[in-house]
């Protein structure tokens, strides 16, 4: 239902899986990429990707053509490629003068994205001419550091989280390396760096996270006001403001339904009627165990714990009682109907839907 | 506990709650450098709506938060010239060791007794609700502390004028 893997006490800034799974490239908030592989239950570090000399703040892994991207705050990002048992790393030619903050490979994987504190995004391809990576800005409207990225499916259209309250779907058509694009719910005009649309958040507060939809027609955004929204390519933005804590990213898990997770370390699911003309709140993914019996054994036991340790009668105070013990920063697409996040305790869990919907009355995902 | 007391604290806590949501976050102004945003204040937009908690007019405390620190800034009550003069010097104690408390900022804000600079690293290393609950804990605390002292300055005083008035 829930695999929780730890990786010490030091935060996980950004996790990214290979394609079947079976490795997990992570960055333990420090300048290194590990990367473990998977024997049984538990993970063995098998590399470490040093070349970064600031904070890896984004790390993105192609299911396809097997390729590592990892941005740092040292204002560089690398393409690691595996020749002879070794990550070999390129460097890309970002241009930007500040922290690169994500990186997103696009679907196809003959592109990725670089979100920045230098208030642009930069689009990279492969130039074969020249045999290294160049990159391409968008920098129009954004006013503020970019934070979350996210690819439409149709690998040309890109939407952006930013901390100028707003978040954008921009156009990424590079002609010299993609087809010419059809039209989408989102538009028909796609020069490179055009607005498709530009969403303002219901109250002011930087765009944690931003997700397409499986079909790429709705896009769900979640934003420091504690509000999850979702817009429909060319309508109005619906949104809810909720009772929890921020959030830091959302992730859909069907064309219905999407997870947030963030402060309150405790994924939840939103569910969106058909028309998309209302965002409900379904129900905490972390549901704590029953309380047994013989608790009261367990307090009286903690009593006389505490009275030897702090000299007071006072049973620990409260605990959290959710899997994560601190904020979650990231959530991954793990697999169909299953997702993973990774926290700021040092943990990975990976989440299935479809067992947690048997396991927890009255829901459903559809 | 007085019936005053417990709403405030407990107002401070929702409030410490909700603004201690930090984030790594980088210099949008210098590059490869990170900085308390609520501190340098260079960017407007990383700035969260400032929040002043008070009791009374003379016990408050300021909640400034930002996309990766927030700054708690307490006024402790004090009644009379004692009471100033002994929380004055109870927080220049503690601001001097001020890197073994590890949140505590080494200079107040202006027009309050004390302030915490919590950044997204402390988060980072300590558990949120401890750090929450350190914070209402030192409020709870050092009342009682102040209140203490004073009535031990006081003791100390007439047993003084006592030994010294027996002489006439």
């Amino acid at each position: 239902m829930a695999d929780v893997s730890n990786f010490g006490v030091k935060p996980i800034s950004c996790h990214a899986f290979n394609h079947d799974r079976s490795q997990l490239a992570l960055s333990l908030n420090d300048n290194d990429v590990q990367i473990y592989k998977k024997s049984g239950k538990k993970w063995d570090l098998i590399h470490t990707l040093s070349e970064h000399t600031l904070k890896v703040t984004g790390i993105d892994w192609a299911p396809k053509t097997n390729r590592i991207v990892t941005c740092g705050a040292d204002r560089n990002a690398y393409v690691w490629q595996l020749t002879d048992g070794v990550w070999v790393q390129e460097l890309v030619i970002l241009r930007i003068n500040r922290a690169a903050t994500c990186v997103k490979w696009s679907p196809e994987e003959d592109k990725f994205a670089v979100g920045s504190s230098s208030r642009m995004i930069s689009i990279c391809y492969f130039e074969s001419d020249n045999n290294w990576w160049v990159s391409k800005h968008i920098k129009k409207p954004i006013r503020s550091t970019i934070v979350t990225l996210d690819w439409h499916p149709n690998n040309i259209l890109l939407a952006a989280g930013c901390c100028d309250y707003k978040a954008y779907v921009f156009s990424a058509y590079i002609k010299e390396i993609n087809a010419k694009p059809g039209a989408t719910v989102w538009g028909k005009k796609m020069n490179f760096g055009n607005i498709m649309q530009e969403v303002v958040m219901p109250c002011t507060g930087w765009v944690h996270g931003v997700s397409f939809s499986p079909s790429g027609n709705r896009l769900a955004m979640v934003s420091h006001g504690s509000i999850v929204s979702v817009v429909t390519g060319g309508a109005e933005l619906v949104g809810l403001r909720t009772e929890h804590l921020p959030f830091n990213d959302c992730i859909w898990i069907t064309e219905n339904s999407f997870v947030a997770a963030g402060h309150d370390c405790n994924p939840m699911l939103f569910t969106v009627d058909g028309g998309c003309t209302k965002v409900d709140f379904s129900c905490k993914l972390d549901q704590p165990p029953k309380a047994g019996g013989g608790g009261r054994a367990v307090s009286a036991m903690n009593m006389f714990k505490m009275m030897d340790k702090k000299g007071a009668v006072e049973t620990g105070g409260k605990e959290i009682d959710t899997k994560h013990k601190n904020a979650i920063t990231q959530l991954y697409a793990y697999g169909p109907n299953k997702f993973s996040s990774a926290g700021k305790d040092g943990n990975v869990i990976v989440w299935d839907a479809k067992s947690l919907e048997s396991s927890i009355a009255g829901l459903r995902i559809a | 506990m007085s019936t005053t007391l417990r709403p405030y604290l407990n107002a401070v806590r929702a409030t410490l709650n909700a603004a201690m949501c930090l984030e790594n976050f980088n210099s949008q102004v210098v590059e490869r450098h990170v900085k308390p945003e609520v501190e340098v204040k260079t960017s407007k937009e990383l700035l969260l709506t400032p929040v002043v908690v008070a009791r009374n007019e003379k016990e408050k405390v300021l909640i400034e938060s930002s996309i990766n620190s927030m700054r708690i800034s307490i006024a402790v009550k004090q009644a009379d010239e004692i009471e100033q003069i002994l929380c004055q010097k109870f927080m220049r104690f503690m601001m001097m060791r001020a890197e073994n408390f590890i949140v505590l900022r080494r200079k107040p804000y202006p027009g309050y007794d004390i302030s915490f600079l919590i950044t997204n690293i402390h988060t980072e290393q300590m558990l949120k609700h401890k750090l929450v609950d350190f914070v209402i804990h030192f409020m709870e605390e050092i009342d009682k502390e102040i209140s203490e002292m004073k009535l031990s300055v006081n003791a100390r005083a007439r047993i003084c004028a006592e030994e010294f008035l027996k002489r006439f």
